[in-house]
This record gives C-alpha cells, sequence and structure tokens, in this order.
C-alpha cells in the first residue's frame, strides 16, 4: 500500500509527464489556450491512461514479456506494434461509450477523444511501465502488479492534467502583456514552460 | 516531371527553413527535447526520424488509394510501428549505447506529430517521389534544430562535444559546466529562444 502512494505521488509531482519527460507536448501547446479546454483535455487523457496502462501492463505480462507463451520466446520487440494498436482500439472504445451513455461529456471532449490515440504521453506512459517491470523492488519507480500501473497511470494522467490546466491559466494571464513580436505565440510559450518545469524541479528533492 | 523538377525541389527545401516542422508546423516537440541532452543522440535521433518518414511517406503514398478512407489513421500507425521497431532492433545491434540513452524515445517515434502530420498532410495526397524528399526534407528540418539544441547544451552543460571535451577539465571545474544546460528545463527555455531568432530573422510574412 506504501508502495502504491509513494508511485501515485511522484508520478504527479516527481516525474511529472510534460515537465520531466516533455510526453504530449505537441497536443499541450495546441490546446492549452484556455483553463475549459485544458481541464478537458486533461481528463480524457487521464481517463484513457487509467484504462491503457493496465491492459499494457497485462498484455507485456502475461504475453509478450521473456517465458510468457512459450518456453525461451521473448517477443516484447512487438510492443510497439501492440501497445499502439491497444490505444487506438481503447480510445476507438471509449469514445463510442462516452457518446452513448454521456453525451454531454462528449460534446465537452469534442474532438480531443480521437486525438489521444497519438498522444506521446499514453505511448510514453506504456513504455516507461514495461521499462520500470525490470527495475529494482525497492525502487520506488517499481511497477510490479496490476495496481501499481493503475496508480502510475492515474498520477501521471493527473500531472499532465495539472500541467495543461496552469499552462492554460498562465496563457490566458498572457494575452494582456506586452511580448517582442518574434517572441509572440510559440516562443514565450516555450520560455513560460521551460521556467515552470524549473519550479517544478524542486519536488525532484522530495524523498519517497 | 523530372526528378528534381522545380516543385519537388521546394518540397524538399521548405522544411528546412519556412516550413520547419518544429518551428513552423509545431510538430514532434517531445523527442525534440528529450534527447537533446546531448550531440550525439540527438544526432542519431534526427537520422532516425528522417528514414522513418521518409520511407513511412512512401509507403503510405504508394497504397494511399488502396486504403478506406475511415480506417486510415490506424493503417498509418501500423506502417510506422513496423518501420519503428526495425529501426529500434537496428540501434540495439549497432549502437546499443546509444539506444540505451534514447531509451522510450525510440518508440516514442511512432506517435511523433511529424510521422503522422506529414502522412496526412503530404503522402496521401502525393505521388511516392515527391513524399519521399518531403520525409526527408522534414526529416532534416527536424534533425537540425536538435543538433543545434543538442549541441548547445552538450557544450555549455558539459564543456565537450560528441563527448570530446573541448574545453579544458581545469577550467570546467572552474565553474564552465552549468548543470542547468542539462536538466529538462533550459531544454525548452532554448527552443524558445531558437524558435525567437527563427521568427525574427526569417519569418518576414509576419501579420
Amino acid at each position: 500500500m506504501e508502495h502504491i502512494i509513494n508511485l501515485f505521488i511522484r508520478s504527479i509531482f516527481v516525474d511529472n509527464m510534460i515537465f520531466s519527460f516533455f510526453l504530449g507536448m505537441c497536443s499541450f501547446l495546441a490546446v492549452s489556450k484556455n483553463v475549459k479546454t485544458s481541464l478537458g483535455l486533461g481528463l480524457a487523457v487521464t481517463f484513457v491512461l487509467v484504462i491503457t496502462v493496465p491492459v499494457d501492463y497485462l498484455l507485456q505480462t502475461k504475453v509478450l514479456g521473456p517465458n510468457c507463451l512459450m518456453e525461451g520466446v521473448d517477443l516484447s520487440y512487438l510492443s510497439f506494434i501492440l501497445f499502439i494498436a491497444v490505444i487506438a482500439g481503447i480510445t476507438q472504445i471509449v469514445e463510442m461509450a462516452v457518446e452513448k451513455y454521456s453525451p454531454s461529456l462528449y460534446g465537452a471532449l469534442g474532438i480531443f477523444l480521437p486525438l489521444i490515440a497519438v498522444n506521446c504521453a499514453i505511448m510514453g506512459a506504456s513504455l516507461f511501465m514495461q521499462q520500470r517491470i525490470g527495475l529494482d523492488p525497492a525502487s520506488t519507480q517499481y511497477i510490479g502488479s496490476v495496481w501499481d500501473s493503475i496508480a502510475y497511470a492515474f498520477g501521471s494522467g493527473l500531472g499532465w492534467t495539472l500541467a495543461i490546466v496552469s499552462m492554460g491559466a498562465v496563457r490566458e494571464k498572457m494575452q494582456y502583456c506586452d511580448v517582442p513580436k518574434p517572441l509572440q505565440g510559440l516562443g514565450i510559450t516555450f520560455i513560460t514552460v521551460g521556467l515552470m518545469a524549473m519550479a517544478m524541479m524542486c519536488f525532484s528533492g522530495i524523498k519517497l | 516531371m523530372s526528378l528534381f523538377s522545380k516543385q519537388n525541389k521546394k518540397v524538399f527545401t521548405e522544411p528546412l527553413n519556412i516550413n520547419n516542422p518544429i518551428m513552423v508546423q509545431v510538430l514532434g516537440i517531445c523527442s525534440s527535447l528529450a534527447v537533446t541532452s546531448q550531440l550525439k543522440p540527438a544526432i542519431v535521433m534526427g537520422l532516425a526520424v528522417t528514414i522513418i518518414t521518409a520511407f513511412s511517406n512512401v509507403i503510405i503514398s504508394l497504397i494511399r488509394n488502396t486504403i478506406p478512407n475511415r480506417i486510415r489513421i490506424i493503417v498509418q500507425l501500423v506502417v510506422v510501428a513496423a518501420l519503428v521497431t526495425i529501426v529500434s532492433q537496428i540501434l540495439k545491434a549497432v549502437a546499443y549505447d546509444v539506444s540505451v540513452q534514447l531509451s522510450v524515445y525510440v518508440g516514442l517515434i511512432i506517435t511523433n506529430c511529424i510521422l503522422m502530420g506529414r502522412l496526412e498532410a503530404f503522402a496521401m495526397t502525393n505521388k511516392p517521389w515527391p513524399s519521399f524528399l518531403d520525409g526527408i526534407g522534414n526529416g532534416l528540418g527536424y534533425a537540425m534544430i536538435l543538433v543545434i539544441v543538442g549541441a548547445f547544451r552538450e557544450f555549455f552543460g558539459r564543456g565537450s562535444l560528441l563527448g570530446f571535451q573541448i574545453i579544458p577539465k581545469s577550467v570546467c571545474d572552474a565553474g564552465w559546466n552549468n548543470g542547468m544546460m542539462t536538466m529538462p528545463a533550459m531544454a525548452l527555455i532554448l527552443l524558445g529562444c531558437v524558435i525567437w531568432i527563427h521568427r525574427a530573422y526569417f519569418v518576414k510574412d509576419d501579420k
């Protein structure tokens, strides 16, 4: 239990998807123009992460890993294709389910749902999860069960949401600032994210 | 149409400067920041992306008329994923230490927006040869930014380039080494500055 909480806190603040691994940058930059849409996309990403990462975990440990299907067979080189197929499939299913059972949420998330299939944060979380299965069990980053993988996915999703919502808030305020012309838009956004990442670095001193 | 007609040349050279995938189209930011703490992985990553973009462009362009429109995204993803798997296996065999340094970011080429962006915007509507040039051009435009940011970060962070010590060790210990440069935050700020300079000097037709 303690390990799960540690992993959860760590994946929100220390191993933050945006500020320390730059995952999901593309949609992060494109969508973070205001708080409301940012929150919608953040929630959608968290939702898909919590479903896909445990599925990929089971695939990795029950099918792809060394000696899983057959003695002496290691299929992990197939993981890229399988993981992306799982992500694309689940995004599609989630989209259909949300459309059927909660039209209001579907309206709010709108075009973001299909975009998530190519969001690096989802694929990145699955690949990090694959890497962390092989870590030392004493490490706080170790993922050794389905529950660990759910905690990791949920924490990463919340971390991503936190990042995009705060960025959205900063950009709303920034509209009233006098930014040099060549720096407007993308340039100043990058520098702002850099400064935010610097602030987030102080969490890396937390001992978990 | 000849091999290097004026139009093809434009397709090839535009992404290097005025239509650069990172600075102007804002594609493929994630990996460009994460692998640039040193020059060597930046170069390898740039080459890998160039090769994958070029070949996936050719493949998709060859089969573009047979792909049903509804499932095109998944077809594109599978083609890209297969190419990335091949490249990652080759990297593991030929340059193991670099592939360890790149870690998950090789796999993340699949979700690199440059690939999907170029496939959707160019390869789906163009013939194989222009698509190939477009892929190479965009890949090189991406590699160029990676190399610039990577060189800056390695030079100011460690005083070396490609692993060779350029600034003498004693100067490094006396305070040349700027640990901040190797941190993620500086990658973002450096890229912001690169975009700033590029916009100020090259993009004239601003509103």
